[in-house]
C-alpha cells in the first residue's frame, strides 16, 4: 500500500460536514453522519446514565437510606441500568464508531444499504423516546426484567420493553448491514486477510446482534403478553415457569456482552500497533478468536442462573463451558502484550486509553471464571462482586475502548485535533475514580454486601465512603473530557489527514473526509499492519 | 430472476398443493391421540412446510453456499435454546 498519493491532501475543514440545517441530518444518507448522530445519542444517555450512577453513590454514602425512598433508589439503579446498557454501551461502538468506520476501512463509498442504515437510526430514536415515556411509571425492577416481580409490579414494564424492542430492531437492522457491508463493499485487493482487526471484531459482532437480539424481542412480547393478556408463560399458576424467562434473557443477554466487548477489541487492536510502531502480533490468532467468542458465547448463559433452581446438570454443563470462553479473550490479550514487546511505544491520549482497556479488563475478565465456578458462585452470586466484576468488563473494557476510538478518530471525524494535555488530565482522573469507585466493590462483595439496596450494615461503610468519592472523580474526569471534544471542535487546529502515521484506508480520506469518502477506490496491495517495517 | 415461465409457475402451483395438502393432514392428525407425540408429528409436519416455502417461494433452492450458510445458522441457534432448556426442566 504505497502510503503515497493522497496522505498529502488536507481537509477544507467541511468534507462531509459541509452541508447545514436539520434537514441535512435527518434525511441523510451518509454513513459518516448517520454515525454521528448515533454517537451524539449514545453520548448524551452515558451523560444520563452516569447522573443516575451518582445519585446511587450519593444514597450509599450512609448505611442508612438517608436521601431517597427504597423505591426511588430501586427505581434510579434500573433507570442506570437499562440506559448504560440498552442506549449506551450496545450501540455506542458499532452503531457510531461502527457507522462512521467501515466504509472507510474497507475502502467503499457507504454501507450497502443507506437507507436502510438511516432507518435504524430513526427506529432506535423511536426506541429511546418511548422508553423516555415510559418515564411516566418509571421502571424498578433491574434492567433485567426478571419475573415474576415484572410480570406484577405497577411500573410501566410493557413500555419500556417496547422500547428496548426497538432498540433492539434498529441493532439487527445494523447488524445485518454491516455484515453485507463487509462481504460485498471491500475495495479490490481488500482479502479477508488484509481486513482491519477492527472489521473482524464488527464482523463478529452483527453476527451476534442478528442471530441473539431477535430472541430478547421476543421474550419481552411474552412478557407484554403475559402482563396485558394474562397469558402463562412465566407464573407457575397458569402454568408457565419463572426460570423460563431466565433461560430466554440471558439467550440473550450474555451473547450482548460481547457485542460490548468485541468493538472494542477492535478499536484496541487498531490503537496498539500504531503507537508501538509495530506490526500487530497474532493477526490471525485475533481475527479468528473474534469469532470464536461470539461463538462459544452462545453456548454459556446458564452461568447467570446457578442459584435460580436449574438443574444440577445444568449447572454443571454451564459452569464448564464457561471456563471456554476465557481462552480466545486470553489469545487476544496475550497478542496486544506481544505487540507492545519492544516497540517503540508512546503515550498518546488513545494510547493510554487503550492500555488502560487492557490492564482493567484482564481484571474484569480473570474474575468471570471466579464467578463461573460453581462453588464461588454462590458465595458470589448477588454481590457487589458481580457488579465490580461487570463494571470492570463494561466500563474499563468497553467505554475504555470506546474512549480509545474517541480520541484516536477525533480529527478524522471532526477535522480538527484535540489539546493532548487536558486529555492526559481527564485520563489521570477516570483512571484513578474508576479503581477507586469500583475496586471497592470487589472487596465489599467477597465480605458479603448484597447489591440493590439502598441501605447496608454498618460494616461496609468504608469501602462505600471510598466507592462514593472515586465516582466524583470519575464523573470529574469525565466532564474534563467532554470539556475537550468541546473545545476541539470548536478551535481545535486543523487535523492533517493522517496525525498519527497510520496504515489503515481513513487515513488516506481528507480529515474529515469528502461524501463518498474517497477520491478514487483505493487499490489495497498489504495487510495494513506494516508499522516499523516500511517508511511508515 | 423470470417469475412467469410456465415451468417455475407449475411448480409454484404444486408446492401450493402440497402446502394445502399438509396443512389439512395437521388438523386431521391432531383428533387422533398419540400422546406427547402429535407436538412431534405438529412440528414435523410445519418444518416440512417451512422447507418447501424457503426453498422454492423464496428461492433457497440453487442459491449460493454463502447464502445456504445464512440460512441453515439460526436453526442451530434454535436447536441450541430448546436444548439447554430442556437440560433445566426436564431434569430439575
Ligand atoms: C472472561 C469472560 C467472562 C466470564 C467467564 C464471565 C462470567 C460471568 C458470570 C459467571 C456472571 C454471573 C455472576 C452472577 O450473577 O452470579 C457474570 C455476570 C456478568 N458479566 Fe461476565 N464474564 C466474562 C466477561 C464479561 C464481559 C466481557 C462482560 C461485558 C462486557 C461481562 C458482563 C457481565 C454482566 C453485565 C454481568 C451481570 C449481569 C447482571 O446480573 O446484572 N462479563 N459474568
Ligand atoms: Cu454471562
Amino acid at each position: 500500500m504505497s502510503a503515497g498519493e493522497e496522505s498529502g491532501i488536507a481537509g477544507n475543514g467541511r468534507g462531509y460536514l459541509s452541508e447545514r440545517g436539520w434537514r441535512s441530518w435527518a434525511f441523510t444518507l451518509d454513513h459518516k453522519r448517520i454515525g454521528a448522530m448515533y454517537l451524539w445519542s449514545t453520548i448524551v444517555f452515558f451523560l444520563l446514565g452516569g447522573v443516575f450512577a451518582l445519585l446511587l453513590r450519593l444514597e450509599l454514602l450512609s448505611p442508612q437510606a438517608k436521601y431517597f425512598s427504597n423505591h426511588a433508589y430501586n427505581v434510579f439503579f434500573t433507570l442506570h441500568g437499562a440506559m448504560m446498557i440498552f442506549l449506551f454501551v450496545i450501540p455506542a461502538i458499532p452503531s457510531g464508531l461502527g457507522n462512521f468506520l467501515i466504509p472507510l476501512h474497507l475502502g467503499a463509498k457507504d454501507v450497502a444499504f443507506p437507507r436502510l442504515n438511516l432507518a435504524s437510526y430513526w427506529i432506535f430514536a423511536a426506541g429511546f423516546l418511548v422508553i423516555i415515556g415510559s418515564l411516566v411509571a418509571p421502571m424498578d425492577t433491574g434492567w433485567t426484567f426478571y419475573t415474576p416481580y415484572s410480570a406484577k409490579t405497577g411500573a410501566a414494564v410493557a413500555t419500556l420493553s417496547l422500547g428496548v424492542f426497538l432498540i433492539g430492531m434498529s441493532s439487527i437492522l445494523t447488524g445485518l448491514n454491516f455484515i453485507v457491508t463487509i462481504h460485498k463493499l471491500r475495495a479490490p485487493g481488500m482479502t479477508w486477510h488484509r481486513l482491519p482487526l477492527f472489521i473482524w471484531s464488527m464482523y463478529a459482532t452483527s453476527i451476534i446482534q442478528v442471530v441473539a437480539t431477535p430472541v430478547v424481542g421476543v421474550t419481552f412480547l411474552l412478557l407484554a403478553a403475559e402482563r396485558l393478556l394474562g397469558v402463562g408463560f412465566f407464573d407457575p399458576s397458569k402454568g408457565g415457569d419463572p426460570v423460563l424467562f431466565q433461560h430466554f434473557f440471558w439467550f440473550y443477554s450474555h451473547p450482548v456482552v460481547y457485542v460490548m466487548i468485541l468493538p472494542a477489541m477492535g478499536i484496541v487492536s487498531e490503537v496498539i500497533p500504531v503507537f508501538s510502531r509495530k506490526p500487530i502480533f497474532g493477526y490471525n490468532a485475533i481475527a479468528y478468536s473474534s469469532l470464536a467468542i461470539a461463538f462459544i458465547g452462545f453456548l454459556v448463559w446458564g452461568h447467570h442462573m446457578f442459584t435460580s433452581g436449574m438443574s444440577p446438570l445444568a449447572n454443571t454443563i454451564f459452569s464448564f463451558l464457561t471456563f471456554f470462553v476465557a481462552v480466545p479473550t486470553a489469545v487476544k490479550v496475550f497478542n496486544w502484550i506481544a505487540t507492545l514487546y519492544r516497540g517503540s511505544i508512546t503515550f498518546e491520549s488513545p494510547m493510554l486509553y487503550a492500555l488502560t482497556f487492557i490492564f482493567l479488563f484482564i481484571i474484569g475478565g480473570l474474575t468471570g471464571p471466579f464467578l463461573g465456578a460453581l462453588a464461588t458462585n454462590v458465595q458470589l452470586h448477588d454481590t457487589y462482586f458481580v457488579v465490580a466484576h461487570f463494571h470492570y468488563t463494561m466500563m474499563g473494557g468497553t467505554v475504555m475502548g470506546f474512549f480509545a476510538g474517541l480520541h484516536y478518530w477525533f480529527p478524522k471525524m471532526t477535522g480538527r485535533m484535540l489539546n493532548e494535555k487536558v486529555a492526559r488530565v481527564a485520563w489521570a482522573l477516570v483512571f484513578l475514580g474508576f479503581n477507586l469507585t469500583f475496586f471497592t466493590m470487589f472487596i465489599a462483595g467477597t465480605r458479603g454486601m448484597p447489591r440493590r439496596y439502598a441501605e447496608y450494615i454498618p460494616k461496609f461503610h468504608t469501602e462505600n465512603v471510598i466507592s462514593t468519592v472515586g465516582s466524583a472523580i470519575l464523573a470529574l474526569g469525565i466532564l474534563v473530557m467532554m470539556w475537550n471534544f468541546v473545545q476541539g471542535l470548536r478551535k481545535g487546529a486543523q487535523a492533517p489527514s493522517d496525525p498519527w502515521r497510520s496504515l489503515t484506508l481513513e487515513w488516506r480520506a481528507a480529515s474529515p473526509p469528502e461524501t463518498e469518502n474517497f477520491h478514487e477506490i483505493p487499490q489495497v496491495a498489504d495487510w495494513p499492519y506494516g508499522y516499523g517495517t516500511r517508511k511508515a | 430472476m423470470s417469475h412467469g415461465s410456465a415451468g417455475s409457475r407449475r411448480i409454484y402451483y404444486g408446492v401450493f398443493a402440497a402446502l394445502i395438502t399438509l396443512t389439512v393432514v395437521t388438523v386431521m392428525v391432531s383428533y387422533i391421540d398419540l400422546g406427547l407425540l402429535n407436538v412431534a408429528v405438529a412440528l414435523l409436519i410445519a418444518s416440512a412446510k417451512a422447507s418447501l416455502v424457503a426453498l422454492f417461494f423464496m428461492h433457497l433452492k440453487g442459491e449460493s453456499g454463502l447464502v445456504w450458510g445464512f440460512a441453515l445458522v439460526p436453526i442451530f441457534f434454535l436447536a441450541l435454546i430448546i436444548f439447554g432448556t430442556l437440560l433445566d426442566t426436564q431434569l430439575r
